[in-house]
Order: structure tokens, then sequence, then C-alpha cells
């Protein structure tokens, strides 16, 4: 179980508008003024952070230790706590959370920068799979993503349709999104007579490739109500992983998101699909449009979720960044009053191998106190 | 490990032992994007200048500039242009081949703080012998010809002593 012992919330979040290739600004020029703009929001300087963590792969811009000159964008002298994660900013906010759970440290920055431009996605995304007997193939990651598409027509639990209204909805959300990169208002059958990219999956089951940034300032306890009328509390937060063998998973389900949805206390411990806590919003991480399906189900989502109203990742998609936007936009709609309670989940990994949920709510969880020693 | 551990078996089908090794070629392309500030100072190399950037609040001069001030997080946006003399802070003797080496050794790499940055930027030196070279010597950019210069470090082909006398330790001990 990963439940707070002490509350730590999102007090602010900052992202950067998505665009398909920053072609003038470096890692650093791109972060600057997120990294400005999250500090503003909570009137606090990096100088306050007691630690940050950044999420990142050098994969992506083909830069060994790209994170470390990315540091220019916070300025990292005097000498500070720092940490970085080779992977979505999600989980550089996990190993955050964690430390701030320790009770040493009240404050914490994190980001992450993803630039999907400078390379040959294909190949790169081939890369996270099995090195011996996948790897060596090239399958690109929409062939990858049709298998599992694929095999959810096949046990009859979707349609072609279902992906396209998924990818409707999203686009036509993202139109309130001045961040989003895809934002179209379309009906379901001028979808549906898109050619097909990888059968069954048509150009608008794809996420855009994309370039952003973001940025969250976590606080704990009374630090966080210092700085943020309306804190985020996070009530629980954990991670799953699942084998890099898509042949040896089901990929019509996702049992390690229905299994970090427990850790993060957001389901109970009955059989999947068990009805969990009520949220009003609940932000997914699905890079395709099937992929939702597949996470509504392992969270047991009613139909009366509002679920991505900010068009997700079918909007906008910037690698290491888009699961680190889901908890921020989630976050945000607590901050801003527009919600009580709400869902964030970041992914990774080919077919949703990994997973990571964060539940949200505009109260800390009970038992754990605001005010350090007890209240 | 022998030979049939990795290559083909007797019969030209299957290897006969245990398979150890497996070679798997990556190849790559990446589009690099340099970002505005170093873009400007790698224009100004192939014109043969040194453009750096201030920092509006440590007033630190950095080149090659990155954008950003690591000290203050905070934008370098003042454009400010270098001379063509420094300071050698500290060096190495490269006295190791190794593969792909373009000069003869042994060589001189070292660390050249520019009159008026706030960086050290890495050059060779000569037109002194190895063993002269020194920690406060004061050199000056030689750059190729005008017809090659190029947006990229080859631009500048080395630096040479100027014959002024060194530069006093405490000048260059915060560049080291």
């Amino acid at each position: 179980m990963n439940r707070p012992v002490r509350p730590v919330a999102v007090v602010a979040f900052a992202q950067s508008k998505n665009v398909r290739r920053e072609d003038h600004r470096n890692e650093v020029e791109m972060l600057m003024p997120v990294v400005g703009e999250v500090f503003a929001k909570v009137g606090m300087t990096k100088d306050e952070m007691g630690f940050v963590c950044s999420g990142s792969s050098d994969y992506l811009v083909g830069a060994p230790f790209s994170f470390v000159m990315a540091l220019d964008a916070v300025g990292a002298w005097p000498p500070m706590r720092e940490s970085h994660v080779e992977m979505d900013g999600a989980w550089a906010l996990y190993e955050a959370w964690t430390l701030l759970q320790e009770g040493e440290l009240d404050t914490a920055l994190v980001y992450s920068f993803g630039r999907s431009s400078p390379t040959q996605l294909d190949k790169v995304l081939a890369l996270q799979l099995d090195p011996y007997t996948l790897a060596p193939l090239w399958p690109d990651p929409v062939a990858v993503a049709a298998l599992q598409a694929q095999a959810l027509i096949d046990a009859g639990l979707a349609s072609e349709a279902d992906f396209a209204e998924v990818a409707a909805r999203s686009r036509r959300d993202a139109l309130g999104n001045p961040n989003a990169q895809v934002a179209v208002d379309k009906s379901v059958d001028q979808l549906l007579a898109d050619d097909y990219v990888v059968r069954p999956l048509r150009r608008h089951c794809l996420p855009p490739i994309s370039d952003g940034s973001a940025a969250i300032v976590l606080a704990a306890g009374d630090r966080a109500i210092q700085v943020c009328a309306r804190p985020a509390w996070i009530t629980g937060i954990d991670h799953r992983i699942e084998t890099h063998q898509l042949g040896a998973r089901d990929l019509t389900a996702s049992p390690s998101t229905t299994a970090a949805a427990r850790g993060a206390g957001f389901l109970g411990n009955g059989d999947d699909g068990a009805p969990g806590t009520r949220v009003d919003v609940a932000e997914l991480h699905a890079p395709f449009a099937h992929q939702e399906l597949v996470l509504r189900r392992a969270l047991g989502l009613s139909d009366d979720v509002a679920v991505n109203p900010s068009g997700g990742a079918l909007a906008a998609n910037a690698l290491m960044v888009a699961g680190l936007t889901r908890i921020g936009e989630a976050a945000q709609r607590i901050i801003d009053g527009s919600a009580q309670r709400a869902l964030a989940h970041a992914t990774s990994g080919p077919c949703l191998q990994q997973n990571l949920v964060c539940a949200l709510a505009a109260t800390p969880e009970a038992g754990t106190t605001t005010s350090e020693g007890g209240a | 490990m022998s030979d049939t551990d990795i290559g083909p078996g007797s019969d030209g089908g299957a290897p006969d032992g245990p398979v150890t090794m497996l070679e798997t070629p990556i190849h790559i392309d990446y589009q690099y994007t340099a970002g505005l500030a170093q873009s400007h100072f790698l224009k100004g190399i192939s014109e043969g200048r040194f453009l750096g950037q201030r920092c509006p609040k440590c007033h630190k001069v950095y080149v090659p500039p990155r954008g950003s001030c690591p000290t203050d997080g905070v934008a370098t946006t003042d454009e400010v242009e270098l001379g063509n003399t420094g300071t050698v802070t500290t060096y190495c003797v490269v006295n190791v081949p190794f593969q792909g080496q373009s000069i003869e050794i042994p060589y001189i790499c070292a660390q050249v703080l520019l009159d008026g940055a706030n960086l050290a930027f890495m050059g060779l030196i000569q037109e002194i012998p190895t063993a002269e070279v020194r920690m406060g010597l004061r050199v000056e950019a030689v750059w190729v010809d005008e017809s090659e210069l190029a947006p990229n470090l080859t631009s500048v082909k080395y630096f040479r002593p100027t014959g002024e006398p060194d530069a006093p330790y405490e000048s260059f001990k915060e560049y080291l």
C-alpha cells in the first residue's frame, strides 16, 4: 500500500504548449518558462525547494546525460538535492512524494521534458522491447499497439467505432485546452471513414508526436496550505509493472493498473473492476484510443466520471511528459475548485506495460495530519 | 568459449552449443537542436567572433552560452562579444594515442578563460613547446582561414601565446 503517513499535495502545475517540433529552443530554453511559471503560481523560488526531481529520456534526444544539462533551467548552484528518473515525470513525482513522506523535507519541484521530434521514434520505441527476441525485429509502436487493439476486438470487448468514439471525444475536449496539439470536432462517422494505418488502427486512434514540458510543485502539510488556497492532496500513489514479453500478457486487460489503483487506495480489494472511490474526473494516460477502454475497465470507472477533459494523450503526447501532465491536469481541477476528488494515471512501455495511479482529493487522507507533530 | 558457441552448427543449421552471443546492430539518426543561445554563438564562430551571454542577476558571462544561468536558473538575454585573448586556467598533455586521433602527440588540451568571460573554454595550445605551457599563460585564438569558417569549433584552430606576462593566479583561481 502506498498511502501517505504525511499529507503531501500538488500545489502548482504548469506546462508548455505541445508542438510537433520545437525548432529553435533547446531543452533548457523549453523548460525555463515552465519552471518560472510553476514557481510564480505559488510565489516560491528554487531556493525554497527541498528536492528537485526530473523525468526524461536520453534516447529521445540522442544525448547522454541530457538531464544534467537541463538542470541549468532550474539553476543548480549552490548544490541541491536532486534526482532524475529515465522515465516519465510521473515517476519522478512518485520519487519526490516518497522522499517527502520521510518528513525531512517539505517541498519539491518535479519537472519533465520530452522531445519526440529529433529522432526516428519508431526505432527508439522498438528499443524498449525485449532486446533479444523483439527489438531486433524493429516492430514499430503502432503495429505493437494494433496487436492490443485487435485482441480487444477479438475478445468482443470493443469495436472500431468504440475507438473512434474515444478519439472524437478527446479531440473535441481538447478544443478547450490551449496547450493541446491536436484539437478538432469530428464525428465518429467522419473518423471511421479514415484509412487504416495498421489495421484495426486508423489515424485518429494514434497519439500525435509532440515536444513539450511540464512542472509540478509538491508541498507537505502546512507548507502546502501556506502557498495554495486549495491544494490537491495526494491520498495514494502506486505503480506496478508487467513482463516485457508481449506474448506472455493478456493485452486486453491491465492487471498492473488495477494493482496500482489498489495500492493507491483507489480500488477496494475485491475483483477487478470493483467500484472504486467516487471521483469527479480522471486523467488517463492512454496514448492509443483503445487503451482508454482497457484502463476504464481496469479502474472500474463509472460512465459519469469525466475522463480526460484535457484531451489526454490523444491531444498531446510529449514522451516522458504526458504522464506527469495527467497528474497536473487532474490536480489543477481540484486546485481550481471544479473537482473534489480526481484520479490520475500514467503509463510507460508498450501496450500499457507499466502503470502508475495517483489519487487526489481536496482534503487530506484521513489519518494524516496537516500540522507537524499532530493536530 | 569455442567458435561453435556463436556460429552455425556443424550441419550449417542451429548452433551445436548454447547461444552465448547475439549481434543486434542499432543505428538511429538524430536531428540536433542547438537552441537560440547556442545558435547565436555558433553563428558568431562562423564569423570568427566569440559571442557570449550575461546573466541579468549575477552578471556572469557564459561562453558558449546555453540560454540560462546555471546558478540562478534565469534566461541569459544580454549578448556580449568577447575578444580573442584569454588565460590558460588549466591544461593537460595528451601523450596517449587513440583511435581517430587527428593531431600528432604529444599535444596540449587546455581550458582557456577568455577575457571578460566567467566560463572557461576548451582549446588546443600550439606554437609553444609542450614543456613551457603553464597555468596563467596568456593566449590568443588562431582561426582557420576565412573561407573555411564554419558554425562549429573546428573554426578555432588553436590558441597560441601572446607573449604578455602570465596572469596572476588570483585572477583565474575561481575557474579551475
